[in-house]
């Protein structure tokens, strides 16, 4: 008779699963995002390298640390947070003062995504936080950019390892980003020079092709909801192609508002963080429509150059709200879920 | 969406569902043979939902190979057949596969035995009534071979003033690893076709639809090679996807009906059989016999000898294991398929006529799925993307964190989930959903007990 080695193991069905794990996903994301690091290092020199690098290590070690403060095993492993140490990384000036990196990281993590209760738990994106931190305790910082320096990587802004609590110099470095540019002077760039990035602004959101190539390989491999970056960007494209039809003087075309600012990376990277976006496909299009108008509004009659932000913090929180009213329709029911 | 745009162009599917590895490559091509006598046969007397059989033979008793053993109580219940000749040396408490106890038959086989088996009477599909058909059914012990148990003869019955248009016969064996379903229509296919006319004559339906996945398209050929002349009678051949062979998605996908909330395939003129049980009732009511045995896939990576065996129902599963062989480092023996099926506690539970396949894994199978990190619902929507019947699994998962089982049931139709496990396995984050629905549900079921 059967002698088994090993008590047999009993557990709920079912008994295999699919080769698939948060961790892994976001991985890939770190991965797709890795291109456009490395391009925003190329433009803009040691100076973006240092911004990201610092960001990303100062994420990861915010969350680190809090979860070993309050005594928990340290979540570091599943990727997320170097994710958002990386978009924050990405969405920042590449001259901005190191120490305003590492203040604006620490609220990131620590207000943005540990106080919520972390993964899963936050509402807003964490990145997208500590840059809305920042650009209202630092708007000239975060709204100074410098031109590609010739020197990128010989020599750094002098603002970049300013002593903090001072106010640095961005003397020499400073220039307009075309959002700016065409807000403030109605000069429209080219659209192959916002396509290709090679063009002042944040550090990741210049080069508009590296970052759907990276959306593109996270749609194939089912890591990303690619509908909500189509209905963001299918949205900005035709309500300011109406507004050009109306004006072309007063209002910007699409492929100019598609490619400047930060509507590529915040689209394709930051509107589509699982945890604050809706989990229906229709309510992952409706959310990408309210960030789509948002956006196109801000830019147009907003005080600022760029409003892609903002749109996505409104859009994750009315996210609970979308996912509220839009329930999927249960297979043979009649009626719709009431509203609670 | 994307299955709702094939269906509009033609293609049979359903909604939604997952597409885990079929597995099925060990075991698909072995024809089906017959199992060795176990030297003690376990036989419960019940093996179907409904009230237990009322035995009709005592200890001691020598019985004959398809002598019935216990006989249906009540329209729910169903008739117990002697797997052996042999005798009945004991009437005790036999272990069951959720851990319990329940009454049943010891049967020792007579060695010597030819083991021929008693036949009884005939009953003819052109003359006798649906109601002589139903009782012959019933007598003769069948319930569904899928895998629930659910008497055969009773969903076969339309209630007054009701019809039905539509039979559905379930060749689809979604669940991974089990191949019993196509080797009974690839073997067994003049079986399926004598059992037809009695499911015909019951039932009144008017055409019959027998449903194969694509990667069994050769059982599909030899079913239609198998269709008498001007029967009504028509083979689809599916795309391969879990879980098809729920009634629900065999409805939807063959002809475009939804199965309303609670209700059964009998309110949109359907039937659903499955395709083993046509073949076993195609089987025995020609020749008077009670179901004694049945094809169960022997497979998974822990076992060795894998096939397609006929095996005498009550043979205990530490036999079949010592039969075929199995490696050492074996951890879990799944009862059914690895999607649905059951994982036994102990060796000394008995095959019945439920069950479909006794698939066995070992460390490295079960260790990846044990030892996966929990993390939070990110709520990345895969499973909502993956439950065929359109739930949320990612909210019901979080009240039931949180207890709120009211609220399952209530706002998002958790009575509606039949526990496929589509979320479970698909889950990124590893988290035991389908599980947690099962404890919600029986939390609430008690609850109404107590209110009661």
């Amino acid at each position: 008779m059967t002698q088994l080695a090993k008590t047999l193991t009993i557990r709920s069905s079912p008994h295999i699963r699919a080769n698939s794990g948060v961790d892994t996903i976001m991985f890939n994301v770190v991965l797709a995002m890795l291109p456009v690091c490395a391009y925003a290092v190329y433009v803009f020199g040691m100076a973006a390298l240092l911004v990201l690098v610092t960001a990303t290590l100062t994420c990861v070690l915010t969350e680190h640390v809090l979860c070993r403060i309050n005594g928990k095993p340290t979540t570091i492993g599943d990727w997320s947070v170097t994710i958002t140490g990386i978009l924050y990384g990405l969405t920042l000036p590449p001259s901005l003062p190191l120490w305003i990196v590492i203040a604006g990281g620490v609220i990131a993590v620590g207000v943005g995504k540990y106080l919520f209760g972390g993964l899963g738990y936050n509402t807003f994106n964490p990145a997208l936080v500590g840059r809305a931190v920042l650009q209202a305790a630092f708007p000239a910082a975060m709204t100074t950019w410098p031109d590609a320096p010739l020197n990128r990587f010989g020599s750094l802004p002098s603002s970049t390892l300013a002593i903090p609590l001072t106010k640095p110099v961005y003397d020499g470095v400073s220039g307009a980003t075309p959002l700016s540019d065409w807000k403030f002077n109605g000069d429209a760039a080219d659209t192959s020079d916002l396509f290709l990035g090679t063009i002042s602004g944040s550090t990741g959101e210049t080069c508009a092709l590296l970052i759907l190539i990276g959306g593109a390989y996270l749609a194939a491999r089912k890591m990303m909801n690619w509908q909500i970056p189509a209905a963001i960007l299918v949205t900005v494209a035709v309500f300011s192609g109406v507004l050009s039809l109306i004006d072309s003087d007063q209002f910007a075309g699409p492929s100019f508002m598609l490619f400047s600012g930060g509507l590529m990376l915040g689209a394709v990277f930051m509107a589509t963080d699982m945890v604050g976006s809706p989990i229906t496909h229709l309510g992952s299009i409706l959310y990408g429509i309210l960030i789509g108008v948002l956006v196109v509004l801000i830019r147009v009659w907003g005080g600022m150059p760029e409003g892609v932000m903002y749109a996505i913090l409104i859009g994750n929180a009315v996210t609970p709200q979308i996912d509220n009213w839009i329930q999927p329709r249960v297979y043979g029911s009649v009626k719709k879920r009431p509203a609670s | 969406m994307i299955d709702a745009v094939k269906h509009l162009f033609g293609v049979k599917t359903f909604s939604h569902g997952i597409h885990p590895p079929d597995s099925k490559d060990g075991t698909r091509d072995l024809p089906i043979r017959q199992f060795a006598f176990a030297p003690l046969l376990i036989v419960p007397f019940s093996q179907h939902i409904g009230k237990p059989a009322i035995p009709v033979v005592g200890e001691g008793a020598e019985v004959t190979r398809g002598q019935m053993l216990a006989k249906p109580d009540g329209f729910m219940s169903v008739a117990i057949h002697a797997p052996a000749t042999g005798v009945i040396s004991r009437i005790g408490l036999t272990p069951a596969i959720n851990g319990k106890m329940t009454p049943g038959f010891f049967l020792k086989p007579y060695e010597a035995s030819t083991q021929e088996v008693m036949e009884g009477a005939v009953v003819d599909p052109e003359t006798a009534t649906p109601e002589e058909i139903l009782t012959a059914i019933q007598n003769a012990g069948v319930v569904g071979l899928g895998g629930a148990g659910f008497p055969t003869h009773a969903k076969l019955k339309v209630p007054e003033g009701r019809s039905i248009d539509t039979l559905i016969l379930n060749g689809a064996e979604c669940e991974p690893y089990l191949t019993t379903d196509h080797r009974v229509m690839l073997e067994h296919a003049e079986d399926v076709m004598r059992g037809i006319p009695y499911l015909l004559r019951a039932t009144r339906a008017e055409r019959v639809i027998i449903a194969v996945e694509s990667n069994k398209r050769d059982a599909a050929e030899s079913l239609r090679a198998a269709i008498p002349p001007g029967q009504p009678i028509t083979v689809e051949v599916l795309p391969v996807k879990y879980p098809q062979g729920a009634e629900k998605m065999l409805t939807s996908a063959l002809v475009g009906r939804e199965i309303p909330s609670g209700g059964l395939p009998l309110d949109v003129g359907v039937i659903c059989t499955n395709i083993g049980t046509t073949a076993e009732i195609g089987h025995l009511l020609p020749r008077g016999m009670g179901l004694y045995e049945r094809v169960i896939t022997v497979g998974g990576p822990a076992v060795k000898k894998k096939g397609n065996y006929r095996i005498p129902i009550g043979t205990p599963l530490r036999f079949i294991l010592d039969v075929v062989g199995v490696e050492d480092d074996i951890t879990t023996v799944v009862m059914g398929g690895p999607m649905m099926g059951a994982a036994a506690s102990s060796l000394d539970i008995s095959i019945t006529k439920g069950s479909t396949g006794v698939i066995a894994f070992t460390e490295r199978e079960t260790g990846r799925v044990n030892n996966q990190t929990e993390y939070p619902c990110i709520k990345c929507g895969a499973c909502v993307d993956a439950c065929p019947i359109f739930l949320n699994p990612s909210s019901l998962g979080l009240l039931a964190e949180k207890g709120r089982y009211d609220e399952m049931v209530d706002d998002f139709h958790l009575r509606d989930c039949f526990e496929c496990g589509c979320c479970t396995f698909v889950c990124p984050s590893h988290i035991p959903l389908v599980q947690k629905f099962r404890v919600a549900k029986a939390a609430v079921r008690k609850a109404a007990q107590v209110a009661k």
